[in-house]
């Protein structure tokens, strides 16, 4: 051993020594550089992912939304601007259809998507690349099933929600034709957008006002009585007593002047 | 004879001989009631009004008609564990915890408005008819407290639950007591005994609505019955039915028959109503909380007109001594209603006043021999509906994609068009019925048969009326309109006043009439029709 380092330091002087050291050194640096780069390595190619996800983001903007909207989604006279209105806004309003919008009524209403899944995610990218805002819920946020409470739920959802959503969340009107659409098969992740994002008349819910634990269960109520089955027979739309009243009169007295003019009829 | 008969002779005597019934039941078994489906709209009523004992006893045995705070615990997943009052939570217990108790709460609620419906259609039939008249008078007034006691028993019924939507409900009655001038704050801190909602409501108005109403209803029907039983029942005009006499079956055993089937026929449209129709799912409205409220919250019908008014209101408030009126809700909410229900009230005693009637009338009218009351009925109904369609603005602006500020002002300006509008056309519409009544008796039914004659002429072919038939249709007096004298004997000009020459107005609108065809005009005809 004593021998080997005497061996090796007799050579420390030679003439090859120094650039064998460096090449060593280069190496080892090169190794280490190598592990520790793994990851940012991945993020590079993420990155440029990413802005190919918002280049395309960028090309369907301009082809589908900008006209409205503006080049640069600064907004126009007929459209707001939507810098900062974040990537839940865009994942709500392009992932329920609502975007682009059938005709200048009121309210841009649901209906199929135009965008598929990807599109609707390129332009959000496109979109929270111009400002920070809200990030789009991901399926893995929404452990409602997990961590929600129906019945906390209910009460959040009648202090909050039923005013304009109806109790049953049927859905009702607003002034000037503008209206809380039914919530009746609407996605969860949308839902939970809505919330944070406060698409057209909706106020925003912010996780300070509601929490998202309290966002869940609300949803979780939403759910439920979405499957709940109606226990007292046909459900009249759910609206309350007008269609009651309607069937009183129409099917109920009907019937019954009905049989009356029958028991009446002049025996022949 | 049989053995059977013998016994059943022997306990009928045994009865009689210590009742004397038996004459009594003669005269009364063997009544004659006319026939027609009319007539049955008030057995609607009072069949449901049995229903309603019978399924409200029912649902008295569980209900606990308590503001105190329970806590959940029953089968109905999504409230468990949510606080709620013991009403509320009861009402609960009855739709998924008691065995038929769900189909007796929807049957009770159903048969409510089968109630309501059934009594307006019977008041609308006793007013287009003029069954309302001497000596009837006596019998619309009680129809008309019926109707507005109904009204408040069913809204007292549906608050009972003190769920979301019904709490609503009492939140606006007591916005309307308290507009009362002076004393409404007053008496709305007397009836809620403090602030609302308190603990004191839901048990007094269950004080009300089981006893102190049922029992007012009990003994109003029974004087409305007596009455129909003592003055006999109004009948149709036709061949061989004067103001003297009533034809039709007798009681025993046809109106029996009749009666009792139609009773069960009522139950089994109610049953069926409860057992397929969803009404009032207390469950999905949730507890009444004063701080929730839901889109649509809409009263029952017979409120809807009501809310209707008061949501159709301007704003307008006025501060005066330190006192505020709302007339935005005191007029809407009080005093139109009001107009309303007196109005109706006293219409038998003005018409008579208009066409100065004071004679007895068992024979109905044909309402279209009669187009002022008539437009005027159809004038009121007309501003019912239209308040009616604004009680419903918000759903009918999302089921039908229209603005709720549109339907708004539809029936704002639409209250004040429509009515006039309607009595108008009302009014044509009968004149034009009375000319074609005319026309089918001077000249037959026109049959749509064409048929050439020799010489080249068509003609249709005119089929001439029965007797019974042009009986009908011409029987109706025609009643002149009130002379107003100029001046009295004494030389006086104009001695009734503005009184008598309004009166003469009125009158004179309500005579104006196509005249029925008399005999001589319908002997002319006869031979050279053509």
């Amino acid at each position: 051993m004593n021998s080997g380092i005497k061996k090796l330091s007799r050579y420390r002087r030679h003439r090859f020594a120094r650039p064998a050291l460096l090449v060593v050194a280069l190496i080892s640096m090169g190794a280490t550089f190598q592990v520790a780069s793994a990851l940012p390595s991945t993020t590079r190619m993420e990155t440029t992912a990413q802005s190919t996800l918002i280049e395309e983001g960028k090309r369907i903007f301009a082809q589908g939304c900008s006209s409205c909207h503006g080049l640069n989604a600064e907004g126009s006279s007929i459209a707001p601007s939507l810098i900062g209105v974040g990537a839940a806004s865009v994942d709500f309003q392009v992932g329920t259809g609502r975007m682009p919008m059938a005709d200048m009524s009121q309210q841009a209403m649901r209906k199929t998507p135009i965008y598929n899944a990807e599109q609707t995610a390129a332009l959000a990218a496109y979109v929270a690349s111009l400002a920070p805002g809200p990030d789009a819920i991901n399926e893995a946020q929404l452990t409602y099933e997990r961590d929600g409470n129906t019945a906390e739920g209910g009460e959040l959802f009648r202090t909050n929600c039923a005013m304009c959503h109806n109790f049953a969340g049927q859905g009702g009107a607003l002034t000037q034709g503008k209206y809380a659409p039914t919530l009746m098969g609407v996605d969860a992740k949308h839902i939970y957008e809505a919330m944070i994002t406060g698409p057209q008349s909706m106020p925003v819910f912010s996780d300070k006002t509601i929490t998202p634990e309290e966002k869940l269960s609300i949803i979780k109520w939403i759910k439920a009585a979405e499957k709940e089955p109606n226990l007292g027979g046909a459900s009249l739309g759910r609206v309350g007593p007008v269609t009651e009243g309607l069937l009183v009169w129409t099917f109920g007295l009907g019937l019954l002047i009905g049989i009356a003019v029958w028991l009446t009829v002049k025996a022949r | 004879m049989k053995k059977s008969e013998r016994i059943a002779g022997n306990v009928a005597g045994y009865l009689d001989d210590r009742t004397g019934a038996a004459k009594w039941l003669r005269k009364n078994l063997t009544k004659v009631f006319p026939d027609h489906w009319s007539f049955m709209l008030g057995e609607i009523v009072l069949y449901s009004f049995i229903i309603l004992l019978l399924s409200g006893t029912f649902l008295t045995f569980w209900f606990d008609p308590s503001q105190r705070d329970v806590i959940y615990q029953g089968s109905y997943e999504p409230l468990k564990n949510i606080e709620m009052s013991a009403s509320y939570a009861s009402t609960l217990h009855i739709s998924f915890d008691v065995r038929g108790g769900l189909l007796m709460r929807q049957i009770h609620h159903w048969a409510a408005l089968i109630f309501m419906a059934g009594m307006i259609a019977h008041l609308m039939r006793v007013f287009f008819t003029g069954a309302f008249r001497k000596p009837r008078e006596a019998n619309w007034l009680i129809g008309v407290g019926l109707v507005t006691l109904g009204i408040v028993e069913g809204f007292l019924g549906y608050s009972l639950p003190d769920d979301l939507l019904s709490g609503t409900g009492i939140r606006i009655a007591e916005a309307i007591i308290q507009a009362l001038p002076v004393v409404g704050s007053y008496l709305a801190f007397f009836a809620f005994g403090g602030a609302f909602p308190g603990h004191v409501f839901i048990p007094r108005i269950f004080t009300v609505h089981v006893l102190l109403l049922p029992g007012i209803f009990l003994a109003l029907i029974t004087i409305h019955l007596m009455l129909v039983w003592y003055q006999k029942h109004t009948q149709y005009p036709g061949p061989g039915r004067t103001e003297k006499n009533v034809v039709g079956y007798p009681l025993m055993p046809i109106y029996m028959a009749k009666a009792g089937g139609f009773f069960f026929i009522v139950f089994g449209v109610t049953a069926l109503l409860g057992a397929v129709a969803s009404i009032n799912p207390i469950w999905l409205y949730g507890p009444y909380n004063p701080g929730q409220i839901s889109a649509g919250s809409q009263p029952d019908f017979y409120m809807g007109w009501l809310d209707g008014l008061v949501r159709m209101a301007p704003p307008i408030e006025t501060h005066a001594f330190g006192h505020t009126i709302s007339w935005n809700i005191l007029i809407p909410g009080l005093i139109i209603p009001g107009i309303l229900f007196t109005g109706m009230a006293l219409y038998p005693f003005i018409e008579s006043w208009m066409t100065g009637d004071k004679r007895e009338h068992h024979l109905l009218d044909r309402p279209r021999n009669n187009p002022n009351r008539t437009a005027l009925g159809a004038m009121s109904l007309a501003f019912i509906l239209v308040v009616l369609i604004n009680g419903g603005n918000d759903i009918i602006a999302t089921h039908f994609a229209l603005t709720i500020n549109q339907i708004m002002w539809f029936t704002r300006i639409g209250v004040l068009v429509i009515p006039p509008l309607t009595f108008v056309i009302t009014k044509r519409i009968c004149l034009s019925l009375q000319r074609a009544d005319r026309e089918k008796v001077l000249h037959g039914r026109e049959t749509g048969r064409l048929v050439m004659l020799p010489h080249g002429e068509f003609i249709e072919v005119h089929e001439e009326l029965t007797p019974a038939e042009k009986f009908t249709l011409t029987q109706h007096e025609q009643l002149a309109a009130l002379e107003v004298p100029a001046s009295d004997s004494n030389g006086v000009l104009n001695p009734q006043g503005l009184k008598g020459k309004l009166r003469a107005r009125f009158s004179q609108a309500h005579v104006e009439q196509v005249p029925a065809p008399t005999e001589s005009e319908a002997k002319a005809l006869e031979g050279g029709h053509h």
